[in-house]
Parts: structure tokens; C-alpha cells; sequence
């Protein structure tokens, strides 16, 4: 691997001057699943590493004031997974537990997953359904985001760079409310998404649906929020052909391409069929039962 | 390489339950400290970008692939390697019933796999075989498949449950030879 020079800095501000001050040359380091990759094959050069593990509140999770899930963004999937708090927010441990295999898992944090920018990422659809708000340090301030607005293009965000993400805070969860999120690979685990999708659906006292998200995974520059499939949800009650529709009509906004793991028709089709899962899913959830496709 | 490398770091960490105390660039990999300087050569290098998991250690007690880990990232923490997890001399039931039960060919991803069924069955003594393929997923076999693995993993937790200390096998060579020939 390349030379560079490690800071360990304890505070968010010590950070974000560190990133200024080494102009543009440097890159944090969280699980370091993806960055170290990288560095040792010279896909991205740095000669400064700042970590962010020392910084205490990114290691933070915990509910929040109104209800919801902040999340620090040096969070690992291990912890998230074994973490009271996240414990109902079911569509980002569906996420967390099949990011790699248990050694990436102990290390990987979906902060880093985020600022990665993969299309294919796999917390981002849930993080999308889960309704995320994004909080991010630059040199002139804190600024906040909608995560739907976050990545910006393959590898791209807003930080561009120049940022540190601080947390992540997830929207509270309604009584009546289920998530879910579902990727398809070739085999059954230790593989990158060709598709995939993350759903949340609210139910209202009378069995109608209150509130929906759609997102859809690696069939799109960035993860797609299908905004008006979900909102043919609202005021509906759950039936198997409103859910056929619904994932017809989310499926008409995926804008795959070709490549060696999937055509623009299997991912198409791969996202009717995930968004019909996930919804499913969700409802049953929603409906108190406990739905596992991995063991936990 | 442009400019001078960056000054030496100096490491104190804690690998087996032993202080280890060492100087290393930052660039390096925990692996590569492992096995190059501190001659704990255990830890395989397989494919050193995180897939494999024939690096596999614990770090906290959490299983990582030392080959993605910065050497600089453990000061202060516990590791435990391969090294560690025979009790003088006398082979852990894991180790014993991958012997037993002829769960390797060519060797390379037999420690990772060893150092990771150790987190399950320290975290979760008695796994069904769908949590062991899942915990184990992130080791790979390129020799074997994974079924010998699998069983051996399986009869491990039943010998770590039945509380029996592990026989040592006088003869382990003529009995793999043995119970391969009776697997084909």
C-alpha cells in the first residue's frame, strides 16, 4: 500500500480541519472495507488518513428526542446489529447482516456504505425507505440533507470530498409499521446486489395504508426513491393486486444498464418482483410477525 | 514514491492474552505486521482485499480480515490469532474435529475458517447448520466445498457442549486418509 500519514483526531471539529488543511489529499477512514481497498490498488490516492473511530459521538446509536434513530456514521453493521434501539428498524438490519459475510460486518459502518456511493449499496434503499436524514460537518458549518438527495451519481455525493458525515437519523417508526429490504444476487450470499429494493409501510387505525416508501438498489446511477408508486398506496387497503400494480409501476422506474450480472430486463423484472416482496414483507411485519430470510 | 515515508508508529496491543509491542508504517496491514514482523505467520494472506477471510482474526473478540485492518488501528485492543487458539498444545475442539473429520485439502483457509467458527460457537455454542453456512460465509474453500467444514464445526459444538476435553489422535494422518476414504 501506498505511504500516508494516520491521524486519529477525537473530535468532529479536529476532523473536519484536518480534511481542510491537507487540501484535498487526504480521505477518512471508518471500516475501511472499501477505502483500503482502494488505496492498496491504487483506485484512489491519499497521503493522509484521518480515522474517525476515536471521535466518540460517531460511534454513537441511540433513539432521539422525538422518537427516531441517530445513527453516528462510525457505526458498524455488527453493532447495529446487536443494538437495542435499531431493533424495529428491521429494513436496515435486513441490510446490515448481508453487507459482506461476518468479517466485513464487524467492521464495515453504513455511514461508510453511504459515502461510498455505490448504486448498489446495500443500505441505502433501506436507509431511502426508512426515511434517513443526512447530518454532515464541512469547514463552514453543519449542514443537513435528505438521504435521497445524498449520493449523487457512482462513487459521487454532496460532500464531494469535503465533508465528514456525522450521523444518520432515521424517521420514528409508526405503532402499526413494517420494513423490509431484499436484494437479488446469484448465490446466497457474499455478493454485490443486481437488484435490489427497500420498502416501509404504515397502517392507519382502520387497516388502510398511512404511509409508504418504495426505494429501488442498483438499477439506477443512485438509489431511486419511487415516490408516486408508494403514494398509489396511501389511503388503499393492502390487497395482493394494489401490491402487483404498485411494484408494476415502480418497476417502469428503473433505469438499469447491461453488464455481465445482469441485463436491463432481468433487473426490470427483478424489481417487480423485489418491490412485490418487500412490500409484503413490510405488511407482514407490520401485522406483528416476525419474517427472517437470514438468521440473525 | 514521492516525499519521504511517514515516521514509524509505535503499537502496544495485546495479541493471545500476550503485551505486544511494536513500530510500523501506517500503511501496513495488521496482516502484514503479523506475519512479517511479529512472526505470526498463522493468518494466511489469500486474496488481501477482504473476500477470502483466510486472514481472519479476532479483534475484540469480533472476527475481522486482518488483511483490510490497519496495523495502527489495534493499539490498545485484543487480538486473539490462530496461535491462540490451541491451549498448550493441546488442540481446541474446533482444531480437533477439523482433524477428525478431514476438513481440509490444501490447508490456506483453514485457520480463517477456524479463528471464525470459534466467534460463532464462543457467541452461540450449539448454531443450527443454516447459522454456521451464514457465519462462515465470509471464508472461502477452494479445495474441499464446504460440507466436511460444516460437519466438523457441527461436531465441535456437540464436543464443546458434551464438556468432554479433546482427544489427542496418535495417529491423525492414517485417520483422515482413513475417513476420506470412507467419504468417497
Amino acid at each position: 500500500m501506498q505511504a500516508f500519514t494516520y491521524h486519529a483526531p477525537r473530535s468532529v471539529n479536529e476532523a473536519v480541519e484536518l480534511l481542510a488543511s491537507t487540501d484535498g489529499k487526504s480521505v477518512l477512514l471508518a471500516g475501511g472495507t472499501d477505502v483500503l481497498v482502494q488505496l492498496r490498488e491504487n483506485l484512489r490516492h491519499a497521503d493522509h488518513v484521518i480515522d474517525i473511530k476515536q471521535i466518540p459521538e460517531l460511534t454513537q446509536l441511540k433513539t432521539t428526542a422525538d422518537g427516531g434513530l441517530s445513527l453516528g456514521s462510525a457505526v458498524t453493521c455488527s453493532q447495529l446489529l446487536h443494538s437495542e434501539p435499531a431493533a424495529p428498524y428491521v429494513a436496515l438490519l435486513d441490510a446490515a447482516q448481508i453487507i459482506g459475510g461476518w468479517q466485513i460486518q464487524s467492521r464495515a459502518t453504513i455511514g461508510g456504505n453511504l459515502c461510498n456511493s455505490s448504486p448498489a449499496a446495500d443500505s441505502v434503499p433501506a436507509l431511502l425507505a426508512l426515511g434517513a436524514e443526512v447530518e454532515y460537518a464541512t469547514p463552514t458549518g453543519t449542514q443537513t440533507c435528505c438521504v435521497s438527495e445524498f449520493c449523487t451519481g457512482p462513487g459521487k455525493n454532496v460532500m464531494n470530498g469535503q465533508g465528514l458525515l456525522v450521523s444518520l437519523k432515521l424517521l420514528p417508526l409508526g405503532p402499526t409499521s413494517g420494513s423490509a429490504y431484499e436484494r437479488f444476487i446469484p448465490r446466497y450470499e457474499m455478493d454485490i446486489a443486481v437488484a435490489s429494493a427497500g420498502a416501509y409501510i404504515e397502517l392507519a387505525d382502520d387497516g388502510t395504508i398511512a404511509t409508504a416508501r418504495i426505494a429501488l438498489g442498483a438499477v439506477g446511477p443512485k438509489a431511486i426513491l419511487a415516490t408516486q408508486p408508494a403514494d398509489a398506496l396511501i389511503g388503499q387497503t393492502p390487497s395482493d393486486e394494489l401490491i402487483e400494480d404498485v411494484a408494476r409501476q415502480a418497476a417502469t422506474l428503473a433505469t438499469p444498464i447491461n453488464d455481465m450480472r445482469g441485463t436491463i430486463e432481468f433487473r426490470q423484472q427483478l424489481t417487480y418482483v423485489l418491490v412485490k416482496r418487500t412490500l409484503h414483507t413490510a405488511l407482514l411485519r407490520a401485522a406483528g410477525q416476525v419474517v427472517s430470510h437470514h438468521p440473525r | 514514491m514521492p516525499g519521504k515515508a511517514p515516521a514509524k508508529m509505535a503499537i502496544s496491543t495485546t495479541i493471545n492474552g500476550q503485551n505486544y509491542d511494536f513500530l510500523c508504517e501506517p500503511r501496513q496491514s495488521l496482516l502484514e505486521v503479523l506475519r512479517d514482523s511479529l512472526q505470526l505467520t498463522g493468518a494466511k494472506e489469500g486474496c488481501n482485499n477482504g473476500n477470502c477471510g483466510a486472514c481472519t482474526v479476532l479483534l475484540d473478540g469480533e472476527p475481522v480480515n486482518s488483511c483490510i485492518v490497519l496495523a495502527v488501528e489495534v493499539q490498545g485492543r485484543e487480538l486473539t490469532t490462530i496461535e491462540g487458539i490451541a491451549n498448550r498444545g493441546e488442540l481446541h475442539p474446533i482444531q480437533q474435529c477439523f482433524l477428525e473429520g478431514a476438513a481440509l485439502q490444501c490447508g490456506i483457509c483453514t485457520p480463517g475458517f477456524i479463528v471464525a467458527a470459534k466467534a460463532l460457537l464462543d457467541k452461540k455454542p450449539n448454531p443450527s447448520e443454516e447459522e454456521i453456512r451464514f457465519a462462515l460465509a465470509g471464508n472461502l474453500c477452494r479445495c474441499t466445498g464446504y460440507d466436511k467444514i460444516v460437519r466438523s464445526v457441527q461436531a465441535a459444538s456437540e464436543r464443546i457442549q458434551a464438556g468432554s476435553t479433546p482427544k489427542q489422535n496418535p495417529q491423525p494422518n492414517q485417520t483422515n486418509q482413513q475417513q476420506a476414504q470412507q467419504q468417497q
